[in-house]
């Protein structure tokens, strides 16, 4: 299997253990993955005003790309990629006006795009093409009852055609974890809004929603917080320094990406998992556990 | 507190804005409150999402346009999905801010960043944040 790949603004940089992690967790699996020349950022949000046209050309222009691999579908690690890629794709597979304009607007690109490329979330990729019973043959080192909170967040299950998994309770990273060996931990926050941009302007909000969804994953017993999201990560990784002023009966928890945890049990080696990439050190905890 | 509602009020043509940006039917609304009780940012709103859908029914966009609520709301779609008429608030939230936002009456200014704030924000964090509070 050959996945066509596209990464987004995040992923080369804050992000890398992100992307370090999933390549080689794919490559362990025996997944051949191409990376999309010539990517566009796809503007991280869906453009959500009925004539806002224009902030659609970004994700199909990457649709384009995609097409010129002669790929049909196109798979993401981000959820807010994942989300805007597949919702300007549906918006104008639903409505041909809006394709013709567009596809006039890129009146030089060689292909006239015909919204038939599919784009897919890693997880999905994992649960549904390569599947969970074939990642256990793959695994190397169980992650020996480890007791993870997987946080879905927003982008990656509303709405809900959009979403690969159930809305209001998803239940994909957990069975991941469950696969790899890792005690799934319930709780009610895990689809509760992190406060995603608002991280610029207003870290309060992002402090509070960082409190209440921590804490809640501790009080069920979490050792450590899975996510599929660069801008989840950081807020609730990054701006545990701004929930621990605003909260001092907060407790630290590590933040780490769902794939560094697949890596860990494909036994992938420790340098692409980029540990040091994180401002909560999951090390100490990964080496109680036996895992590094 | 008491509204005065007037015939003027509800003929605002600032509601027809709204409805044509968000593409929602305002009278759809029948004033559940389901929006409000599931939304994660109310403990820094000014008005409630049910609020802000009622007082763009009657007109009161003055009210609306200056309001916290629009810049707290961070589109996460959770009363979109549960609301029992099928009403899109978030998009009715991104209309009202896109009625500010087109006359240039910025919520961020990227100038006011601070080179600390810059280096350590992640590009995600930037675009997506410019694309909801900026022109
Ligand atoms: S959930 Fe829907 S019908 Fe109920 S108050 Fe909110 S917008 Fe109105
Ligand atoms: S989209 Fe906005 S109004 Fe709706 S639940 Fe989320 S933050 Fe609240």
């Amino acid at each position: 299997m050959k996945l066509s790949y596209y990464p987004g603004c995040t992923l080369k940089n804050h992000a890398k253990n992100f992307e370090d992690s999933t390549l080689c967790s794919l490559k362990q699996l025996g997944i051949g993955v191409e990376e999309l020349p010539r990517w566009n950022c796809c503007g991280t949000v869906f453009s959500l005003t009925t004539d806002d046209l224009i902030h659609h050309i970004a994700p199909v222009r990457n649709l384009i790309r995609a097409k010129e691999q002669n790929a049909d579908k196109l798979f993401t690690l981000c959820a807010m990629c994942y989300n805007t890629l597949k919702r300007s794709n549906q918006r104008v597979k639903d409505n041909s006006e809006d394709l013709e304009k567009i596809n006039d607007f890129m009146y030089r690109e060689e292909i006239n795009y015909q919204g038939d490329v599919q784009v897919l979330h890693l997880l999905e990729i994992l649960q549904n093409e390569i599947k969970f019973e074939n990642i256990a043959k793959k695994i190397n080192k169980s992650l020996g009852g480890l007791n993870v909170a997987s946080y879905y967040g927003c982008m990656l299950v509303r709405p809900q055609d959009i979403g690969f998994d159930d809305m209001e309770n998803p239940s994909s990273m957990d069975d991941l974890m469950s696969t790899l060996g890792a005690q799934p931990v319930e709780f009610p926050y895990k689809t509760e809004c992190c406060g995603a941009y608002q991280t610029v302007d207003n870290q309060d909000i992002v402090a509070e929603r960082t409190f209440q969804i921590l804490s809640s994953a501790q009080s069920r017993g979490a050792e450590v917080v899975a996510v599929s999201c660069p801008l989840c990560a950081f807020n609730l990784d990054q701006r545990q320094k701004k929930t621990e002023q605003n909260y001092p009966e907060f407790k630290h928890i590590p933040v780490l990406y769902f794939t560094q945890l697949l890596a860990l049990a494909l036994g992938c080696p420790k340098k692409s998992l980029r540990l040091d990439l994180h401002h909560i050190d999951p090390k100490p905890i990964l080496k109680e556990k036996g895992l590094i | 507190m008491r509204i005065n509602i007037s015939r003027q009020k509800l003929k605002n043509p600032l509601v027809k804005k709204i409805q044509e940006l968000s593409g929602q039917n305002l009278l759809a609304c029948y004033q559940c409150g389901k929006c409000s009780a599931g939304c994660p940012s109310i403990s820094q709103m000014d008005l409630l999402p049910n609020q802000v859908i009622r007082y763009a029914q009657l007109g009161f966009t003055d009210e609306l346009i200056n309001s916290k609520t629009i810049w707290v709301c961070a589109s996460c779609m959770t009363c979109n999905v549960r609301c029992p008429k099928g009403i899109n608030i978030a998009e009715i939230m991104e209309a009202l801010r896109q009625i500010l936002l087109r006359q240039r009456k910025e919520h961020v200014d990227l100038n006011k960043l601070s080179h600390e704030q810059l280096c350590e924000l992640p590009p995600i964090a930037l675009v997506s944040n410019f694309r909801k509070s900026s022109s």
